[in-house]
């Protein structure tokens, strides 16, 4: 058992994990944010993307001990009083179906807008590749991105 | 009341956000993998690493003594009470069903199959454990081709042998139809074997307390579900419920009772405790069931000028290893749907099912219609190819013309309405259909290496499954009808229970936008419960496109009768006479003096009190309806995709796609639209990027997400979506939406690929069309002088 100490969502966790355990399983499991989904188990789909100390990763290809000291925003800290300007922006371009890949995709979107803010239709759909989607065709998802952007949203 | 209180205008057509995405987009979701009970294990499966073996021994020593471990079990342990997995569609009388244990006892005839199950205390620990289970097997051969798997001497998958059934249909005079005719066509098309990939994977949590048993399941039919846990584990219906919490898609992978599930049920009876499963997504791809898989051999007979005489359909369809729930009907969905437009004089059709020792098939997106559709819109292009005439004046030639709707199919099935002509009209204006075939033309004629091609897909389908007659008369083993219920709850505000169940439609909005319409109550005043047999104990579940054309046509009729007792109750508390009520807007109120009424509200209160009610009424206004469709309801429309190919890499890219398609009336268009834009993906992804592969000793090897292509953003285009409208035979107008992208957008795209190396003499190319088949395919015509 390794001692970990990860913020997540704004508040401290301390916890004896596995080395083997994936933040993933921590942060189901053991933190009880289920908010975000696991779809696969070879970090193809996505699901599971979770931004670590600002930055998007796929959490199953994360260990729980590798996120040791570290600052992990899941969807369900997303919101702050109000919903993110992604998550209105999913809502109000019907952006999901079944919402499975909505977390993840909203997590990956955020980091695109980080990196770039005024992304071109191309761009926002590469940015997004490693996040599947089974519902939309994607384009929901696209302007979304797009109508987020124009919002302003930069993270 | 006031009149803020009441709807303003009608809600249907309202392009309404979801009501459902306040959780799915905060993390709230109830997946099943969220829940935990007290006590609760989990349980993890020892799956068949072969395609077919003997199962010799299965020793559970070793996993026993593992930490964390409380109990492993083998088939044998369960021989007495596991049942045999149900299959619900017996297409014939002499179809041969094979047992089917949720875990194998004597042999594996598929990789994955379940040999035995551990349970432990948390799912790391169940899965060590199941690595953990020592089975020998004794090789068998596999049977992996459907062509050859009917041969004598072949190695049989049962002892019955690989024949499962054979179902034959012939409407005409096929003889005369093919006599003489001057054009005869004659291909075969591979369907490929898909995997139907939902993003959620499947999960089960069950649980007994006091012999009362509960399923939450990631299903799409909990009803069914429930009914046939019943009949399979011998369990009184009475006491077992099942829970669809939030599911994270279907399209028909979770239309299904799996061994997962029966087993789930089993072992918390055994341990007094409750057990969770939830599978990883190379466990899915091996054990979701699979669609399609079939070849087609397809020859139609026709005129000089391209008037089809007749249509003959030779179908081989890979059952699997096992018939599951509706495996052995879907590909005779399709028998139905292979005349699709067109008029004919003779149709003769002929399935037969064959056993492999793959992963069973059953419905994936358009179960049946997708699979028609491409053959016949592919051989009506070889038609306009053979006669020289563009491919959409040869499919006009032929379509039935509006005028002449209703109209019998040589399939026998009665298309109600609709009107190609317009759906195509508009799409080749969208598309610029004339101008790209001129930019073509001068493209071929400068040999450039990037080719344009123009891919036409017309199509219609029969959905919103089904009148319960029909589907009797077809051997299927359930109705077609759909419950609704509402409830007036005393404060004026609505429930509502609908026996659908949802896993990514949108019913809660577009359900309340329906109810909000024909009770006049704000859209935010109403809520849609389903999903719980306890909740909404009678339902048939969502699948093929039924929802809104049966569940919704339920809908309406709960609610005509919630009017009709408001009317009644209103009379009496007006003290005039009932027929002089009429309701507007939310308001009973008397004919020709509009200020005396109440609203629907006021009369929820007013019943609820129950203080002055007619003599003998029940102080209910609540109310339930059942519908059964008259008919099937037949959605078509227009596809047309350009492509781009590469001819010195066999790229293929999709420059644009527009899709018309007539679908009714349309209760809430931003749901519509992504329905459309999702089913497009689907089929896009069969002609260009999915294939579920098996090598020659059986093994699955797209076991993942990067072996089996789910296509990524960067891999599909953006979408030009429009609709014409023609009636539908219902009261709302509506037809169905779910499977009509998929249906028509695999032809499409094919289409377009052989219409851009037509002049290299291709006229096939086996899905999915990767850049190698699409360069071999090029060689391989250059190397035969351009004659393929």
């Amino acid at each position: 058992m390794a001692n970990i100490t990860v913020t997540v969502d704004g508040v401290r966790y301390t916890d004896d994990v596995e080395p083997r355990l994936l933040l993933v399983h921590y942060l189901r499991e053991r933190v009880g944010k289920t908010g975000t989904p696991v779809g696969c188990d070879t970090s193809n789909c996505g699901a599971c993307t979770v931004h670590m100390n600002g930055v998007s990763v796929k959490s199953c290809a994360v260990l729980a001990v590798q996120a040791d000291g570290a600052e992990i925003t899941t969807i369900e800290g997303m919101a702050n009083g109000e919903w993110h300007p992604l998550q209105q922006a999913f809502h109000a371009e019907h952006a999901l179906q079944c919402g499975y890949c909505t977390p993840g995709m909203i997590m990956a979107a955020a980091d695109l807008l980080r990196t770039n803010p005024r992304p071109s239709d191309q761009e926002i759909r590469e940015g997004l590749e490693g996040n599947l989607c089974r519902c939309t065709g994607y384009e929901n998802i696209v302007r979304a991105v797009r109508r987020a952007a124009e919002a302003g949203a930069t993270s | 009341m006031t009149a803020d209180t009441q709807a303003p205008q009608s809600e249907l057509g309202r392009a309404r956000p979801r009501k459902e995405d306040a959780r799915l987009v905060t993390g709230q979701t109830n997946w099943t993998d969220n829940i935990v009970l007290p006590g609760m294990l989990h349980m993890a499966f020892a799956r068949s690493p072969m395609a077919h073996a003997r199962i010799t021994s299965v020793d559970l020593t070793a996993a026993r003594a593992m930490p964390g471990v409380i109990a492993a079990f083998s088939g044998a342990d369960f021989a007495d009470e596991q049942g045999s997995l149900p299959c619900a569609w017996p297409v014939t009388e002499d179809i041969v069903i094979p047992a089917h244990p949720p875990m194998a006892t004597e042999e594996v005839r598929y990789p994955g199959e379940a040999v035995a199950v551990v349970v432990a205390r948390d799912r790391y620990a169940a899965a060590d454990a199941a690595e953990a289970v020592d089975v020998s097997y004794e090789p068998l051969p596999p049977v992996l081709d459907i062509r050859t798997a009917l041969d004598e001497g072949s190695p049989k998958v049962h002892a019955e042998g690989n024949k499962s059934f054979v179902w034959p249909f012939t409407q005409g005079d096929m003889d005369a139809a093919f006599r003489d005719a001057p054009v005869v066509i004659e291909r075969t098309y591979r369907q490929q074997r898909l995997i139907p990939s939902a993003m959620e994977p499947r999960a089960v949590v069950a649980s007994c307390v006091g012999g009362e048993f509960t399923l939450w399941s990631a299903t799409q039919i909990p009803h069914i579900l429930r009914v046939m846990l019943a009949l399979v584990t011998g369990i009184g219906e009475q006491n077992i419920r099942v829970i669809a919490p939030d599911v994270g898609g279907g399209f028909g992978s979770k239309l299904q009772v799996t061994a997962e599930e029966v087993l789930a049920v089993l072992v918390t009876r055994k341990l007094g405790r409750p057990v969770k499963w939830t599978e990883s997504r190379s466990e899915g791809n091996l054990t979701v069931h699979h669609g399609r898989d079939q070849w087609q051999r397809i020859r139609i007979a026709a005129d000089r000028d391209g008037r089809l005489r007749g249509l003959d359909v030779d179908l081989l369809a890979d059952m699997g290893a096992y018939l599951m729930l509706v495996t052995p009907g879907v590909p005779l969905l399709g028998a139905f749907m292979y005349p699709a437009i067109y008029k004919m004089d003779a149709y003769s059709f002929k399935c037969t099912g064959v056993f492999t020792t793959k992963m069973p098939t059953d419905a994936y997106r358009g179960a049946g219609r997708p699979e028609a559709t491409y053959a016949i819109e592919r051989i009506m292009d070889e038609l306009a190819a053979e006669l020289g005439v563009d491919p959409l004046e040869v499919r006009e030639r032929n379509w039935i013309k509006h005028e002449e709707f209703p109209y019998t199919t040589i399939a026998t099935l009665q298309y109600d309405s609709g009107n190609y002509e317009a759906a195509t009209a508009r799409a080749k204006e969208l598309f610029g259909y004339d101008a790209l075939r001129q930019e073509q033309a001068e493209r071929n004629l400068d040999n450039d290496p990037v080719r344009l091609g123009i891919g036409v897909s017309t199509f219609t389908e029969m959905c919103g499954l089904a009148p319960s007659r029909v589907l009797g008369s077809l051997a299927y083993g359930a109705g077609g009808w759909e419950q609704a219920s509402i409830r007036m709850l005393p404060t004026g505000k609505v429930e509502v229970v609908t026996g659908s169940s949802a896993h990514g439609q949108g019913h809660e909005t577009a359900w309340s936008q329906i109810v909000a319409d024909q009770l006049g109550v704000p859209f935010e005043d109403v809520r849609v419960l389903h999903g719980d047999t306890q909740i909404s104990p009678k339902g048939m579940d969502t699948y093929g496109s039924r929802s809104l054309a049966v569940g919704g046509m339920a809908l309406v009729g709960a609610c005509d009768k919630v009017v009709e007792k408001a009317k009644r109750i209103t009379a009496h508390m007006l003290e005039a006479s009932e027929n002089d009520i009429e309701f507007v807007n939310g308001r009973l109120q008397v004919r020709g003096d509009p200020e005396k009424g109440r609203t629907i509200q006021e009369v929820a209160l007013a019943t609820f009190l129950a203080h002055d009610l007619p003599d003998g009424m029940e102080p209910s206004l609540d109310s339930d309806a059942t519908y059964d469709p008259e008919n099937f309801s037949f959605p078509h429309g227009t596809h047309l995709c350009a492509v781009e190919v590469d001819t010195e890499t066999g790229m293929v890219t999709i420059r644009s796609y527009v899709a018309v398609d007539d679908i009714g009336k349309v209760v809430n268009p931003l749901i519509v639209e992504g329905q459309v834009h999702g089913g497009l993906a689907q089929g896009i992804a069969q002609a260009l990027y999915e294939e579920a592969v098996y090598d020659d000793e059986g093994n699955l090897l797209t076991t993942t997400l990067a072996d089996y292509l789910v296509p990524s953003a960067a891999d599909l285009p953006s979408f030009v979506t429009d609709r014409t409208e023609s009636p539908a035979d219902n009261r709302l107008g509506v037809k169905g939406v779910g499977e009509a992208g998929t249906i028509a957008s695999t032809p499409a795209v094919v289409n377009a690929i052989v219409d851009a190396l037509r002049p290299f003499g291709i006229r096939d190319i086996t899905m999915p069309c990767t850049p190698e088949r699409v360069w071999r395919a090029i060689h391989s015509a250059q190397e035969n002088g351009g004659a393929a």
